[in-house]
């Protein structure tokens, strides 16, 4: 059967180094089945997070010769194995143990993010009306499976930790989500652009090469927000037109 | 904002485990552009060979100050300064430039060719500050849609060039008749991807339904947003596609004004 060497990173709260383990592979392996063998037969205390193994859980997320991807994702076939395959945690977030990130402040940035907040029903028995193509917009965000893959190649957290100022593609898909629903009545453009940081964001668009459910992050969630953010910000003419309907 | 508790270290200029050639886009995008942008300033200086038969650059057009018979206000005046060089590109291309430097498409592309900010996707930076579009002068990027407005007027004047490129003056009798040359699709050509860009803008597509959450209330607008959705899945194609086409339709014309071209009549 052939073989193919695996760098893993091992170690524990961002300190560690890369070990070689060659393993066998069969047709058909995608990495985290690759990781899996040699967590039963060389490396039994190799920490992965993994659930579904079918691109939906969002869990596996690891960076795979250098591009943040899914780790039960990503074929065997598709990866070069004459030389090693580098497999690291996701750099934007503290390493727990090994493969492992812990990815709990997106979580927390979550919970600040203004709640969805609907009109008030649209008929006497308490329900609403919405047409399909309006509400076919925000369903493309829906798809996210919260792998953070796009937080983690931002450049903005991977490489200046502006984690503080900025909450990364991932929480602006969201905020689109609620922003852009048709039932939605609340603002959160003032939160765009200062507490989120918007403005941090220069459209380089890794997020939406990365993202495993093919959401086109940049230009359906982050450039209508920050257009939105153009409206009330940086118009004038907007803003007269504002002022005229009152 | 809850803050992260371990400080992350960034890496090195250029440092990544990346394996595949990441530098490729990065180079093409540099050459593609700067190879535009020294063009550009070298035809918008030369003031000269801008116009043929019934053909003009779209670098010079509108031809605001220039031939007397043509440009919009004549022969430039007595008051322009010694100093300043004489070219109708100079005081037009501006606003197409503009456009472009403010495009959401291109600000992604040469952040990374020029700036490395990033070089390219999980690719170490040169700078350890960053300070993104929130101050000046990246600030200045959210003017964007007025750049926009001045576009679609470009849009509408060389489309009347085109038009004027159907109407060739017989050089014996004098007398003006239909006709298509090469230049003529040529201009065409140029116009068409141009429209292409420009219709498939972020701020066109925000603006024209993008910022209203029920779309489907209007079918005139629900229908011109899908029609700029469709043109803004490939604004990268026609970005580049009409910096060259333009690019080619001045080289087009200057080369036949010069005679080294011959302009083929197809009518």
């Amino acid at each position: 059967m052939p073989t193919a060497t695996f760098r893993i990173w091992r170690g524990q709260n961002g300190k560690g180094e890369f070990q070689d383990y060659v393993t066998e592979i069969s047709d058909g392996m995608v990495v985290l089945d690759a990781v899996h063998r040699i967590q039963a037969e060389q490396a039994n205390d190799l920490a992965v997070r993994w659930n579904c193994k079918a691109g939906k859980c969002g869990s596996c997320s690891a960076e795979i010769n250098g591009n943040p991807r899914l780790m039960c994702m990503t074929r065997l076939s598709s990866l070069r194995l004459d030389q090693a395959v580098v497999l690291q945690p996701m750099k934007s977030f503290p390493s727990i143990k090994d493969l492992v990130t812990d990815v709990s402040w997106n979580f927390r940035v979550k919970k600040a993010i203004k709640p969805f907040k609907p009109r008030r029903p649209d008929a006497a028995d308490g329900t609403w009306r919405m047409a399909q193509e309006d509400v076919d917009r925000v369903q493309e965000f829906r798809k996210c499976i919260e792998c953070f893959l796009c937080q983690d190649v931002c450049h903005v957290l991977r490489e200046h930790s502006l984690h503080d100022h900025f909450v990364g593609p991932r929480l602006l898909v969201y905020t689109a989500a609620l922003e852009m629903h048709p039932l939605d009545n609340e603002n959160r453009v003032n939160e765009l652009r200062n507490g989120n940081g918007i403005g941090y964001c220069n459209i380089t668009k890794c997020c939406t090469k990365v993202c495993p459910e093919g959401i086109r992050i940049t230009d359906n969630a982050i450039i209508p927000l920050k257009e939105r953010v153009v409206d009330e910000h940086f118009d004038p003419l907007q803003k007269l037109f504002r002022i005229l309907r009152k | 904002m809850s803050s992260i508790d371990i400080p992350l270290q960034s890496g090195r200029f250029g440092s990544t485990k990346r394996r595949d050639r990441w530098w490729t886009q990065p180079i093409f995008t540099f050459l593609g552009l700067s190879v535009f942008i020294v063009y550009a300033t070298w035809a918008a200086f030369q003031g000269q060979y801008y116009r043929f038969g019934p053909y003009l650059s779209p670098f010079y057009s509108p031809e605001i100050f220039g031939n007397p018979l043509h440009s919009w206000l004549g022969a430039w005046p007595a008051w322009w300064p010694s100093w300043a060089p004489i070219s109708a590109a100079l005081l037009i291309l501006w606003a197409p430039g503009g456009f472009r430097l403010t495009c959401y498409y291109y600000r992604g592309a040469y952040y990374k060719a020029f700036w490395a900010d990033p070089p390219a996707c999980t690719v170490g930076e040169p700078r350890k500050s960053y300070r993104g579009e929130r101050s000046f002068p990246l600030i200045l990027q959210n003017i964007h849609r007025y750049f926009l407005y001045l576009a679609l007027i470009f849009l509408v004047i060389l489309g009347l060039d085109v038009w004027r490129a159907l109407w060739f003056t017989a050089p014996d009798s004098g007398h003006v008749q239909f006709g298509i040359g090469v230049g003529t699709l040529v201009l065409a050509i140029n116009v068409v991807l141009l429209a292409c860009y420009t219709f498939g803008c972020h701020s066109l597509r925000h603006l024209i339904g993008g910022r209203v959450d029920e779309i489907s209330k209007s079918s005139v607008r629900r229908n011109s947003y899908n029609c700029v959705t469709c043109l803004n899945a490939r604004h990268m194609l026609f970005a580049w596609t009409s910096l060259f086409s333009v690019m080619f339709a001045d080289l087009y014309v200057r080369l036949c004004a010069m005679g080294i071209w011959h302009d083929w009549r197809i009518i």
